[in-house]
């Protein structure tokens, strides 16, 4: 099925594919009413989706170098859309992105604008000229352009340490939701989270995980958008969300006003299990300075355009001008989600807080909320909490606690949609967390195989022989970070922002200098890398160990700014204080940017 | 001007374009946030909430597109696209 003209025959098994999903949806909802469990209908979901993604890798397994490293060149601009969007949106994209949204309003939706904004720099300024590099990994094309294994080594340890920081919440997610799923401890759930996701690459590589990132964007967008819309229509918001909660909004605003903001005082929020938060911001007002607001988006975009595995995903275009069109197409299925977010969060919010709507819980008395099923159910979760601080009997805004994951995972229930829709998210979570892990740790161990191993160790390695070690090394680094997940230091480890600020303080301008500034040189690049990267890290350390004051209301989410500025400062300064390119690297910049002719590394 | 220089310029001056867009509706419009949220933007929503959950991820989108035909456009004109299709 994936040899001969699989490419040409692409819509029709994805279509296939999708029918086949939805039968399944339709299939379990009948199982439902004739009395199917909740647990085994959540076991069924996930066991379900991840079999077919391990199909997928199976029956995309390669021996070749070039299907390996970048799918043999040859995904359609529409279909490396879906997978650069699967591979994109994490687990966090998919369980905290409303949750965070709910809590913290406009500050919080920095992100949104961050995480879209960034891909305008991708199309723009980086992609197109990556792929007419031809390079297999990111480093491959800072040691080709820049020349020497000291500035390949340095790209490869930024990919690695902003990669590893990112992989560990991702595998941990899995671990969450198939632990839920499944019924099984934590501690043996992250393993069984791992092998999913190395099933899905270690066979094909970038080809497996290419293909499954279709497939697991197709779930995850299904599983995200039809609770929405189902909810919006059962509460009688709207029947196209995104364009009629005008009025929704603005009732939360009114009932905000009502139930007013009142501060808890220590003792009391001594009470509140750890993670758990109350509504304390206005839903729909501007809530943050503007440094604050756009600094964390500069962060999250710059971020963007420096992480290795969404930039890897459009080498394997066609060509360059499907590279551009690509990351337009990316854009837009990302889109599709993260313009539903502030939708889910408006819905789940309304449903708790109205006190004309049968879910309202806001104004109840706390022993009728306490004695709700789904209350007790999240409640033994660890996510949902109320207390009656002021002893008046009612359930105030401010004795309302819930975990920042409930609103995606708690909504469906909480608005009376029947349980099938609960599996659906939780295989739309395990899809999410999935396909980002899969292109974090194929970023990771690619780089090591390709740009290590064969470029520096041992140029003359058999292609065989090179694909056991990208293997062996992704099992290694899967492993590794199922360990650290494991250890549950989430909280230290697992920050996904600060992944966004490690690649853009070591990676943002030796990457869009190699390609705009003809007079950039490797002198200037190592000490672009290894400065920028040093000096964030220093920042931010000085910042988290030592309690450090923020300097330019720059803070630990935003250190990016203080490494990337040093960076630049870094790689101009020496750029011009060493010799200028030799003629072969200022052709090869020339080269690189008309999209016509072979691609760099493949004339060499 | 070699062909070459010429075809550099021209992409220069659409990424600067590019990104003269990319710079309003992604730290622009957000410096005067309090200021814009009072009005009432498209369907209904206060100005700023519509722009940071629709319109700002919306125009990105089309921008991309935009950015990519009129690149296509100006590597045809010199001749550098790329022979077959996407």
């Amino acid at each position: 099925m994936i040899k001969g003209n699989f490419i040409d025959n692409l819509p029709k098994v994805y279509g296939i594919y999708t029918g086949g999903f939805l039968a399944f949806i339709i299939i379990m909802a009948i199982g439902e009413q004739m009395g199917m469990s909740a647990k085994l209908i959540g076991i069924c979901f996930v066991a379900f989706t991840v079999f077919i993604y391990a199909i997928i890798g199976w029956l995309s397994r390669t021996a070749q170098a070039d299907a390996y490293y970048v799918a043999g060149r040859q995904v359609p601009t529409v279909f490396n859309g879906m997978a650069t969007a699967a591979d994109w949106m994490s687990g966090a994209s998919f369980v905290a992105m409303a949750g965070g949204i709910y809590f913290k309003g406009y500050g919080y939706m920095a992100l949104l604008v961050g995480w879209t904004g960034g891909y305008v720099l991708v199309a723009s300024l980086l992609a197109p000229y990556l792929r007419k590099f031809g390079c297999y990994t990111v480093p491959d094309f800072i040691g080709t352009r820049y020349g020497g294994n000291l500035a390949r080594l340095c790209a490869v340890i930024v990919l690695t340490v902003a990669s590893f920081t990112y992989v560990t919440a991702q595998i941990n997610a899995t671990g969450t939701i198939a632990s839920v799923a499944l019924d099984i401890p934590f501690q043996y759930a992250v393993y069984i989270g791992l092998v999913s996701i190395l099933l899905c690459s270690m066979l094909g590589g970038m080809r497996g995980v290419t293909w499954t990132q279709v497939a697991q964007y197709i779930v995850l967008i299904v599983a995200y958008l039809l609770p929405v819309f189902w909810i919006s229509n059962k509460i009688g918001a709207g029947f196209f969300p995104h364009f009629m909660l005008a009025d929704e909004v603005a009732r939360i605003a009114d009932l905000e006003q009502q139930f007013g903001f009142v501060a808890n005082s220590k003792e009391n929020l001594a009470l509140v299990p750890k993670g758990l938060a109350g509504i304390t911001k206005a839903h729909s007002e501007v809530n943050a300075t503007p440094w604050k607001f756009i600094s964390l988006a500069i962060c999250m975009m710059a971020g963007t355009a420096s992480l290795p595995h969404v930039m890897m995903r459009y080498f394997t275009t066609p060509s360059v001008k499907a590279a551009r069109k690509s990351v337009g197409w990316s854009l837009f299925f990302i889109f599709l989600l993260y313009s539903s977010a502030p939708m889910l969060a408006t819905l789940s919010k309304l449903s708790l807080m109205d006190p004309s709507l049968p879910t309202g819980i806001i104004g109840k008395s706390i022993a009728d909320v306490q004695a709700i099923d789904w209350y007790q159910n999240w409640n033994a979760a660890n996510l949902m909490f109320v207390s009656d601080f002021n002893g008046n009997g009612t359930l105030e805004l401010n004795e309302f606690f819930m975990g920042g994951k409930a609103v995606v995972l708690a909504t469906p229930e909480i608005a009376g949609l029947p349980y099938v829709i609960s599996g659906l998210v939780a295989a739309g979570g395990m899809a999410a967390a999935m396909s980002t892990a899969d292109g974090l740790i194929l970023a990771i161990a690619n780089a090591i195989s390709h740009d290590v191993y064969y470029k520096i160790i041992d140029p003359k390695a058999e292609t065989a022989k090179r694909l056991v070690v990208a293997r062996v090394l992704l099992v290694v680094i899967g492993f590794a970070g199922a360990t650290i997940a494991a250890m549950e230091i989430q909280g230290i480890l697992g920050s996904v922002i600060w992944a966004f600020d490690f690649a853009m303080s070591g990676l943002f301008f030796p990457l869009v200098l190699g390609v705009w500034w003809k007079r950039a040189n490797r002198e200037g690049a190592i000490a672009g890398m290894a400065l920028g990267l040093i000096t964030g890290t220093a920042y931010l350390v000085y910042l988290e160990a030592y309690n450090g004051a923020e300097i330019l209301g720059i803070g630990q989410a935003t250190f990016g700014i203080v490494g990337a500025t040093v960076s630049l400062v870094a790689m101009v300064v020496v750029s011009l204080l060493t010799s200028e390119p030799n003629a072969a690297t200022q052709r090869m910049v020339d080269e690189v940017r008309i999209p016509s002719g072979r691609t760099i590394l493949g004339k060499q | 001007m070699s062909k070459q220089a010429q075809h550099w310029e021209k992409t220069r001056g659409l990424l600067m374009i590019t990104l003269a867009i990319w710079f309003v509706f992604s730290i622009g419009i957000f410096l005067f946030g309090a200021q814009m949220n009072e009005y009432t933007g498209p369907f209904g929503y206060p100005l700023t909430y519509w722009f940071t959950c629709q319109g700002s991820l919306g125009i990105f989108v089309i921008l991309i597109f935009w950015f990519a035909n009129r690149q296509e456009k100006i590597d045809e004109e010199f001749g550098f696209s790329e022979r077959g299709e996407d």
